[in-house]
C-alpha cells in the first residue's frame, strides 16, 4: 500500500494540468467556473478537445481509441478535470452506448459509430426509462415488431436527459412479449431524425429544461440497428448500468465543490462578526460533508483497483452511486445554507452567459437552490437509491 | 389545557379551505406565480371582503381582535395550497410591527387601507452583513432637524415591491451590532432615495432590495421610542416564526397526502410501491416529523398566547424543527415521486421549495439551535 504518486505519475499530473490550462478552450473553463450554463457547442467542443489531446475515452479500450490508463492516471486525470473546472463528458455516448457498441456490437457497428462518439461528431441519449417503467425497468413496453427488414417501434420512452439535442437514440425495447419480460428485450439504436419520432420537454423543479419524453410513432429502425443479439438486450444493459453507476460517484468533482464553497464560505458574513468559515455550526457540518468524502474517495480507489486486479465493478458500485450522491446533495444543501437570505432571490437569467444582469447578494447565492432543487435527481436516475441499496442487500449481503 | 379550537376557529379554517379548493388549482397557481404582480389582486380584494385583512388588529383599529391561533390556522390553509397572495408580509410582519409600535397618526394613515386591501407593507429588516442577527444594522438614520435622513441597504424585503409602506430598520445610535439603538420607520414607499429593485422568489413570491439614499422624513414617521426597535422586531419576528411555521405544517401535510397517495396507486415490479417497508417507513418518518412540528407549533402559538416567558424559546425550538422537518419531508416526497417529483408541472416540487425557503428565512437551523441554547432558563415545565 502506498499513497505517494510516483515521478512518473507526477509527470502524467503536470501535463495535464498544463493542457486544460494552456490548450483547452478557457472560455468553457470560464463559464463554468461561473456557474453559467453550456450551450450544445459548448459540449462538443470541450468534448472534440479532450479528442484531439487522446483523451475523449479514458475508459475504452485501447484498440477502439481508449488511453489504457492505470486507475491511478484515471484517477489523476478526474482531479485536474474537475480543478480545471472542465465540464464532465457528457455520459450517454461516451459512457454508456459505447461500451455496448464495442462488447457486443457487429463489426460493421462498431466501425459506423465508435469513432463520430470518441469524436463527439454525434450526439446520443438514452432511451431506456418509460412513463410506466422506472425502477422495474423491465416492464417496459415500447415494442418492437419485426416487418421484413425492418422494425417497427411504438411507444413512450421519458425522462431522456438532452433529448433535444441528440441525434440519436439508444433504446431497450420489447421484441418479444410471450417471454418473461427480461428475456424479450433488445437493443436498437435510432437515428432521431426518422419519421414518427417526437421530442417534448419537460420542465425540472429548478425551471431548466434538461429532459424530454420521446414519443415512437411507427417509427420505422433498420434490423442492422441491432445491437448483439435478439431479446439479449437486459443482459447488455445491466452491464452498462454497472459502469453508469461507478461515473455518478464525482469524487473529483465534490472534492472541487467543497474546495469552493470553502473560499466562498471565507467570505460570507455570519452576522456575528466572522465569516461563515469561522463559524463553528456551519464548519462542523462541512467537515461532516468532507469527511464522507475523504472515505469515499477511497472506496472508489479500492474498487478501481479491483477492477485493474481482473474483477469487474460489480454490485460494489451501488456504494458508489449511493454515497456520492448523496455527499452531492449535501454540499449543494451548504451552498444554500451560505446564501443565508440570498437563497431566496430567482434570478434565471443569470444562467445565461453574456448576461450583464447585477447579482442579487453575492454573485455565487443565484446558483445555490437551483442547484440544490435539481440535484435532488441524483438520487432517483441511474438506478434509485433505493434500488442500489436492495441490490447490495441481494448481491452483497446475501439478503 | 385545551387544544380544541373555537366554533369561530373551525369556521374561518373552513372559510380558507374553501378559498383554496375554489381559487387554487395547482395549474392556476403556477400562471399566477408568473404574472408581473404574482399574485390575484381579486383574492386580496376577497380577502378584505371575508374580513382575513383586518384578523389580527385591534378592534380600536378596525380589526377583528385575532390571536396568534387564529392566524395559525389561516397559515396553515394557506400552506397547504401554496397560495402567493402577500398575506404573510403585509398582514403578519408590515401589520405585526404597525400593531405594536405605530402612533395612533401612523395608525390611522394606514391600517384601514391595510384591511380594506387597497394598502400593501413590507418590512425591511436584514442586511447583508447582517445574515440571521437583527441587530446588525449598518442602515443609519441621521436626526435632521425635526425628522431623520436614512442611508443603507435592505435585503429580500418580501413585497418590497408591492408594498405602499416599507418599515424600515435603522440605526439613530450606538454602533454596528449593538442591541440598543435600532429605531423603525414607517415610510412611503414612494419617498424621494428609495430605489427598489424587485424580483421572483425561488418559490413563486416576489422580493426586493431597498436602497435608501438620502431619504427624508419628519420626525413622526419614528415608530415607537427612538433606538428601542429591536424589541419590537423580536417579537414581530417570534410571530411571524409561528406563522411561517404554520405554513410549513400545511406543506408538509399536503405533502404527505400527495405522497401516501402517490405510493398506493404507483405500480412497479406489480405492485404497488407503498407496499415497500423501506419506503413504508419512510412514509411513517415524514408522518411523525410533521407531527412533532405541528406539536411545537401548537406549544409556540400558545405560549405566545398567553404571554409565558419561554415564548422565544418555543419559537426556536419550533423553527429548528420546522427546518429538519421540512427538508427531511420536502427532500423525501420528490424521491418517492421519483421522476415526477423532480418536474415543475407537479405541486410536489413546488412544496419542497417553499420548505427550503422558510427554512432560509429568519434564521435557519443553527441560527435556531444557538438561540434556543442562549435562552436556556426560561422554559418550566407546562
Ligand atoms: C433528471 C432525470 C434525468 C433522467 N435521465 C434519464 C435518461 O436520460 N434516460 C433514461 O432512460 N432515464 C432517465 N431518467 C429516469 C430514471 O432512471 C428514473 O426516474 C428512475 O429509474 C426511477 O424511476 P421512476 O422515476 O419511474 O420512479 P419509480 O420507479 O416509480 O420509483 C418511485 C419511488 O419508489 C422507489 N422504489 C421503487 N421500487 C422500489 C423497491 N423495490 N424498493 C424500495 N423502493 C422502491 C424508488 O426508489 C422511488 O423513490 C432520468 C430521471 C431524472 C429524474
Amino acid at each position: 500500500m502506498d499513497m505517494e504518486f510516483s515521478a512518473e505519475q507526477q509527470n502524467f499530473r503536470d501535463s495535464v494540468r498544463d493542457f486544460f490550462e494552456n490548450t483547452y478552450p478557457s472560455d468553457i473553463r470560464d463559464k463554468v467556473r461561473r456557474g453559467v450554463s453550456l450551450s450544445k457547442d459548448d459540449m462538443v467542443r470541450s468534448q472534440k478537445a479532450l479528442a484531439s489531446r487522446g483523451w475523449a475515452a479514458p475508459n475504452w479500450p485501447v484498440e477502439y481509441g481508449g488511453t489504457g490508463w492505470s486507475p491511478t492516471e484515471k484517477y489523476i486525470f478526474e482531479n485536474e478535470m474537475a480543478r480545471a473546472d472542465v465540464p464532465p463528458v457528457v455520459p450517454f455516448g461516451m459512457s454508456m452506448v459505447a461500451p455496448i457498441i464495442y462488447s457486443f456490437g457487429s463489426k460493421e457497428q462498431k466501425e459506423r459509430y465508435l469513432p463520430d462518439i470518441l469524436n463527439s461528431n454525434v450526439w446520443w441519449c438514452q432511451g431506456f426509462s418509460e412513463p410506466g417503467a422506472g425502477s422495474d425497468l423491465a416492464s417496459l413496453r415500447t415494442k418492437a415488431v419485426r416487418d421484413g427488414d425492418s422494425y417497427i417501434v411504438n411507444g413512450t420512452k421519458t425522462w431522456t436527459t438532452l433529448g433535444q439535442y441528440a441525434e440519436w437514440i439508444f433504446c431497450l425495447v420489447r421484441t418479444d412479449p410471450t417471454v418473461k419480460p427480461q428475456e424479450g428485450i433488445s437493443f436498437l439504436l435510432i437515428d432521431m431524425k426518422t419519421k414518427g419520432i417526437t421530442v417534448s420537454p419537460i420542465q425540472t423543479i429548478d425551471g431548466g429544461f434538461e429532459v424530454n419524453e420521446v414519443n415512437f410513432d411507427d417509427v420505422r429502425v433498420p434490423v442492422e440497428n441491432l445491437v448483439g443479439e435478439e431479446g439479449k438486450g437486459w443482459t447488455y444493459a445491466k452491464k452498462l448500468l454497472t459502469h453508469e453507476r461507478t461515473g455518478i460517484a464525482g469524487v473529483a468533482r465534490s472534492k472541487h465543490q467543497i474546495g469552493k464553497l470553502k473560499k466562498i464560505a471565507s467570505s460570507i458574513p455570519n452576522g456575528g462578526g466572522a465569516t461563515m468559515m469561522e463559524d463553528d455550526d456551519f464548519r462542523r457540518r462541512l467537515s461532516e460533508v468532507e469527511i464522507e468524502l475523504m472515505a469515499l474517495e477511497f472506496t472508489d480507489l479500492r474498487a478501481l483497483a479491483a477492477v485493474q486486479t481482473g474483477g469487474a465493478p460489480g454490485p460494489e458500485s451501488s456504494i458508489l452511486k449511493i454515497k456520492g450522491t448523496e455527499i452531492q446533495q449535501a454540499i449543494t444543501e451548504l451552498f444554500v445554507e451560505a446564501s443565508g437570505y440570498y437563497a431566496l432571490p430567482y434570478t434565471p437569467e443569470r444562467f445565461d452567459d453574456g448576461s450583464n444582469v447585477e447579482p442579487v447578494g453575492p454573485d455565487f447565492a443565484a446558483f445555490a437552490a437551483p442547484r440544490y432543487f435539481n440535484v435532488r435527481k441524483t438520487s432517483i436516475y441511474g438506478g434509485s437509491n433505493e434500488i442500489q441499496k436492495n441490490i447490495i442487500a441481494k448481491a452483497v449481503l446475501g439478503l | 389545557m385545551d387544544f380544541a379550537f373555537t366554533e369561530e376557529q373551525e369556521l374561518l379554517r373552513d372559510s380558507v379551505q374553501r378559498f383554496v379548493r375554489e381559487n387554487y388549482p395547482f395549474d392556476k397557481r403556477n400562471k399566477l406565480a408568473e404574472t408581473e404582480a404574482g399574485f390575484s389582486s381579486e383574492n386580496w380584494a376577497m380577502f378584505a371582503e371575508l374580513g382575513w385583512l383586518a384578523l389580527p388588529f385591534s378592534e380600536v383599529d378596525g380589526g377583528l381582535d385575532g390571536t396568534v391561533i387564529d392566524t395559525m390556522i389561516m397559515m396553515e390553509e394557506f400552506g397547504k395550497g401554496l397560495t402567493l397572495e402577500p398575506y404573510f408580509p403585509t398582514v403578519v410582519l408590515g401589520g405585526g410591527a404597525m400593531r405594536r409600535a405605530a402612533s395612533p397618526a401612523q395608525r390611522e394613515a394606514v391600517l384601514p387601507g391595510v384591511i380594506e386591501g387597497t394598502t400593501h407593507l413590507a418590512l425591511a429588516y436584514a442586511e447583508e452583513q447582517g445574515r440571521y442577527n437583527l441587530a446588525d444594522v449598518a442602515t443609519t438614520a441621521r436626526a435632521d432637524g425635526d425628522g431623520f435622513v436614512l442611508n443603507g441597504r435592505k435585503s429580500v424585503v418580501l413585497n418590497g415591491t408591492a408594498a405602499d409602506w416599507l418599515i424600515v430598520s435603522a440605526r439613530t445610535a450606538g454602533k454596528q451590532g449593538d442591541a440598543e439603538g435600532v429605531s423603525l420607520f414607517l415610510i412611503d414607499s414612494s419617498t424621494k432615495g428609495i430605489d427598489r429593485r424587485g424580483y421572483r422568489t425561488q418559490d413563486g413570491g416576489r422580493a426586493a432590495e431597498v436602497t435608501l439614499e438620502d431619504v427624508r422624513v419628519s420626525g413622526d414617521a419614528l415608530m415607537g421610542e427612538a433606538g428601542a426597535g429591536l424589541a419590537v422586531l423580536e417579537a414581530v419576528i417570534d410571530e411571524a416564526i409561528v406563522a411561517i411555521a404554520a405554513e410549513a405544517v400545511g406543506a408538509m401535510t399536503a405533502l404527505n397526502a400527495a405522497t401516501v397517495e402517490y405510493s398506493k396507486t404507483r405500480v412497479q415490479f406489480g405492485t404497488p410501491i407503498g407496499k415497500f417497508q423501506a419506503l413504508q417507513h419512510r412514509m411513517v418518518e415524514m408522518f411523525m416529523e410533521t407531527e412533532q412540528t405541528k406539536s411545537l407549533l401548537y406549544r409556540a402559538a400558545m405560549s405566545m398566547d398567553s404571554g409565558r416567558p419561554d415564548a422565544a424559546r418555543c419559537v426556536s425550538a419550533l423553527k429548528v424543527q420546522t427546518g429538519k422537518a421540512g427538508r427531511f419531508v420536502g427532500q423525501q416526497a420528490v424521491q418517492i415521486h421519483g421522476g415526477m417529483g423532480m418536474t415543475y408541472e407537479l405541486n410536489v416540487g413546488h412544496y419542497f421549495k417553499r420548505l427550503t425557503m422558510i427554512n432560509s428565512l429568519f434564521g435557519n437551523i443553527d441560527y435556531h439551535m444557538r438561540r434556543f441554547a442562549a435562552l436556556d432558563g426560561t422554559t418550566e415545565a407546562a
